[in-house]
């Protein structure tokens, strides 16, 4: 039996005049690491909250470890633990005071529950007693995540959990976030940034409140149709200017150091007179590559196609 | 147990982390008090006037002196023409006249009847009526003491006397009226805020998403303003009998019971505010638009409610503070005992359940 | 040598005996896009709202297009263009009342905010949404306008605070086209991100950590200098020995 079972979830606000959540199922596996990636907007803290039992689905089903959303929300809320996108602590309480509090609050104690938090809390315990708003947005990040464990859930949520935080602070969440999937705890995470989506081990790519596709990261890459190429010159801009007006593309988006594209037709012959043309052009340092495409490409092509089928 | 506790501790972390909101809480009540136990009273003291006194004789020097040496009144100037009245009152100085005819003093022994000329300043109505009743008593007074057993043989003489408050102070009504307001200002407004605040600040959401029943969550605010009001209503009580001459007749255990039951009221309303809002802005507005001005304006220590048309009469009555002023008047100022104001305890009562019952059924478990 | 129009030096901020920003100098040319990144809690805010005249620096000095950052504030303000995540846009006016209150803050006349707004609802084809609330658009939609609204006015230097947070990865691309054609026109492009690919957009790229630049030059040069494939390795070979994780960004 799935962790999280999600059936047909739909969920409008104003009266039906925005569709938050459109028809969205998925499942995850106890002891799992699911990923919902997709931009603002594409309905992901809905999902949380209809998870968290918060909101109320307007339509279709779901439920946490068996139990329903809707009907038996006293039983989930003794068993989740919920970190909203937002940083919701108390500013004006401490550090320490803050885990007291919340330990009170699902009846436990912190010294109870210390084992799981520890690798995490021994960060932050040089400024136990600082007052939460004056943390930094990692340190606070690990605050909260600290008390969204503390009373040991099965079943930990995270929303946005590393959005506004610089790469470091992102990597050693990212880092905590194994090490309690380890601990046999199931984890629904949600990410804006695509370069996460890897680290979890199923995703579910979402747009506009739809589910654009959902599977591991390997396979999801794997099923990427064409085969993807990376490009690069002296005049990275004007290179991506022109390629857009190449007619033997099918694809072509600037990735940082690179740009990123896709034949129409794929062959020896269309590449080389790619090749020979910037050359001609004046392009200096041109270097063309076969790469493996990212989640980002895959996102973007999901993207691309969503939008030409409406 | 604990979990209430610890919330309760929390709650107090809050308040007394919050320099200039503990600084309005206690601020306020000794503002209030000494606003309007000195500064606003119904007396008039040293009230300018000006005398044109054309008959110059015995009669109207002492009816002066007697003038100038009551605390009420200070002659500022003596006038010499008539025109000079007009011009006194249009620089603003005076804000009354008083004018003596010529042969006053002829005429009131020989003709006995004489006319003494009393012009105000009408422009405050309040001030000017007040100001003539004082010049009224004055003369009156020196009538009698120039013939006391003599004149006119049927007579009318007015015994009045003015029960529970004789020297007529301020503060006895208004005390009970800020009682009221305080209590209605710290409750209402600081729990309907500090609930608020944590839907705001996403606090709320955790809490939700927690095994705590959030009535606990709820009930727990309100712990500290409660404790806090109690802390206030000492406050205004000690400076209010120490300072303003405040009478506490009746019994201090009955008036504290009948307080704590208001201050619940108050919390109920706030309760039910912070339940049908979402920003701490609107929950403010409601709470000050709401609660403030219809404390202010029908409770009947500012204005008598007496004198209001029928409908803002009936409105005062679903005014929480209207009910608490009359039971805390009865208490201090009448020395009445409980016999005397059960039917309007009854009516806090009711108003309480009400708003109970009402916020409890407004509560939501879920966002929106 | 292009025109210098961001020139910083020693410029120090402290609150109390807390050093937010020490000494950093560095200088801008016209056109260039400038990424400014750093780890949270680095100075990048502090330093930022002191470039823009928003706050005024501890000790040090710096020219901002052309104008004193002590005495020229004001002269500052009229030359630049901000644009942040958090703030952007009136949500309940329209595309269109935007535009025209905004024109109408920077002094623009009344034919050139008619002429601007035409031109630039236009170039974002947003002819069928001029009329509806900005609220009501999406997200990548908003940014993009919100840029182009800021520099309506044609500024020396546009400062954008994480302009493409939360936005798609299409959109995201989209918003770095504007990027660059504001940048071709002569605008000077002030930019922080946590996005690491965009840091390999930029002209130049300044590291800072601790409150100090700790490193400053062309994504490639910086990748050479610290032997890292990419971006994302110089910022966490930068940034991971910071010491100040725990204070307020």
């Amino acid at each position: 039996m799935a962790d999280l079972l999600i059936q047909q979830l739909r969920k409008t606000y104003n009266k039906g005049a925005t569709i938050a959540v459109d028809d969205v199922s998925f499942s995850v596996e106890q002891g799992a690491l699911f990923g919902l990636i997709g931009p603002d907007g594409a309905g992901k803290t809905s999902i949380f909250r209809m998870l968290t039992t918060l909101l109320l689905p307007d339509s279709g089903t779901a439920s946490v470890r068996g139990m329903d959303i809707v009907h038996d929300y006293k039983a989930i809320r003794k068993e989740v633990g919920y970190m909203p996108g937002k940083f919701s602590l108390y500013q004006d309480l401490t550090v320490e005071e803050n885990l007291n509090f919340f330990a009170t609050v699902f009846n436990t104690s912190v010294a109870e529950n210390y084992s799981l938090i520890k690798d995490i809390y021994v960060q932050i315990e040089p400024f136990k007693t600082r007052k939460a708003g004056k943390l930094s947005g990692g340190m606070k990040q690990k605050l909260a995540l600290c008390c969204a464990l503390i009373h040991r859930p099965t079943v930990l949520f995270l929303d946005e959990p590393t959005t506004g935080v610089d790469t470091v602070s992102r990597k050693e969440f990212w880092a905590m976030l194994q090490q309690l999937k380890a601990q046999g705890i199931t984890i629904l995470v949600s990410t804006p940034y695509m370069d996460e989506a890897t680290l979890c081990e199923r995703i579910a790519l979402m747009q506009s409140g739809r589910i654009m596709a959902i599977d591991t990261p390997e396979r999801l890459v794997s099923a990427y149709p064409d085969r993807m190429y990376a490009i690069k010159a002296k005049d990275m801009s004007a290179l991506l200017q022109e390629l857009r007006h190449c007619g033997s593309l099918a694809s072509c988006y600037a990735f940082g150091e690179y740009h990123h594209i896709t034949f129409n037709n794929d062959n020896e012959v269309s590449r080389t007179a790619l090749v020979q043309y910037f050359t001609e052009q004046g392009y200096k340092d041109l270097e063309l590559k076969e790469i493996a495409p990212g989640i980002e490409d895959c996102f973007i092509r999901l993207m691309n196609y969503a939008g030409n089928s409406h | 147990m604990k979990q209430f506790l610890t919330f309760v501790r929390k709650e107090f972390y809050h308040v007394f982390r919050d320099r200039k909101t503990l600084l309005i809480l206690f601020g306020l009540p000794v503002a209030q008090i000494l606003l309007f136990g000195f500064a606003l009273t119904n007396e008039i003291r040293n009230a300018r006037i000006a005398v044109f006194d054309e008959a110059r004789d015995e009669a109207s020097a002492a009816i002066i002196s007697k003038i100038r040496a009551g605390k009420n009144f200070e002659v500022d100037r003596i006038l010499s023409s008539y025109r000079q009245i007009e011009a006194s009152f249009r620089e603003g100085k005076v804000k009354l006249v008083v004018v003596f005819p010529r042969n006053f003093r002829e005429d009131l022994l020989h003709r006995n009847k004489a006319q003494v000329q009393v012009l105000a300043d009408a422009s405050d109505p309040n001030t000017a009526s007040t100001l003539t009743g004082y010049i009224n008593s004055i003369l009156l007074d020196y009538q009698q003491s120039l013939s006391p057993a003599a004149a006119m043989p049927y007579r009318i003489v007015t015994q009045t006397r003015m029960l529970y408050n004789p020297e007529l102070k301020g503060a006895t009504n208004f005390v009970p009226g800020v009682m009221a307001l305080v209590l209605m200002l710290v409750c209402v407004l600081m729990t309907s805020v500090s609930i608020v605040r944590e839907k705001e600040n996403g606090t709320m959401e955790i809490l939700l998403v927690s095994p705590i029943n959030p009535f606990l969550v709820i009930i727990s605010k309100a712990i500290p303003y409660f404790l806090l009001s109690l802390v206030n209503l000492a406050v205004i009580l000690v400076l209010s009998v120490s300072l303003l001459d405040m009478p506490l007749n009746g019994s201090l255990l009955l008036l504290l019971a009948e307080s704590s039951l208001f201050i619940i009221t108050a919390l109920a309303l706030g309760l039910l505010i912070s339940n049908t809002t979402a920003s701490q802005q609107s929950a403010m507005l409601i709470a000050l638009m709401g609660m403030l001005i219809p404390t202010m304006m029908l409770t009947g220590f500012m204005f008598p409610l007496e004198n209001m048309p029928l409908p803002l009469q009936l409105i005062s009555n679903i005014v929480p503070s209207k009910w608490y002023y009359i039971i805390v008047k009865s208490i201090m100022i009448k020395g009445l005992g409980f016999s005397a104001i059960w039917k309007e305890t009854l009516v806090l009562l009711g108003m309480t359940a009400f708003l109970l019952l009402v916020s409890l059924k407004k509560f939501r478990i879920r966002l929106q | 040598m292009q025109e210098i129009v961001i020139k910083t030096e020693q410029l120090t901020k402290r609150f109390g005996d807390f050093t937010a920003v020490d000494g950093i100098s560095f200088s801008v040319g016209a056109g260039e896009i400038f990424g400014f990144l750093g780890a949270n809690g680095a100075g990048k805010t502090t330093a930022m709202r002191m470039l823009c005249g928003l706050s005024a620096p501890s000790s040090g000095a710096a020219t901002i297009a052309g104008f004193d950052i002590y005495t020229g504030t004001e002269g500052i303000k009229r030359n630049i263009g901000y644009m942040s995540q958090k703030f952007s846009l009136y949500e309940d006016l329209t595309v269109l009342e935007n535009i025209r209150l905004f024109g109408g803050i920077y002094g623009l006349r009344d034919r050139q905010i008619k002429d601007k707004s035409e031109e630039l609802i236009g170039s974002l084809g947003m002819g069928r949404e001029a009329k509806k609330l900005v609220g009501s658009l999406p997200l990548g939609w908003k940014q993009k306008l919100a840029f182009s609204v800021a520099i309506l006015h044609t500024p020396r230097i546009v400062f954008l605070d994480e302009p493409t947070g939360g936005v798609d990865p299409v959109t995201r691309r989209q918003f770095w086209d504007l990027i660059y054609a504001a940048a071709a026109s002569g605008i000077t492009i002030f930019v922080t991100t946590h996005y690491m690919d965009e840091a390999e957009y930029c002209g130049r790229v300044s590291m800072m950590v601790d409150g100090v630049i700790k490193a400053l030059d062309t994504p490639s040069q910086l990748k050479q200098q610290f032997a890292a494939g990419s971006m994302d390795e110089v910022f966490f070979e930068l940034a991971r020995n910071s010491k100040r994780k725990a204070d307020q960004a």
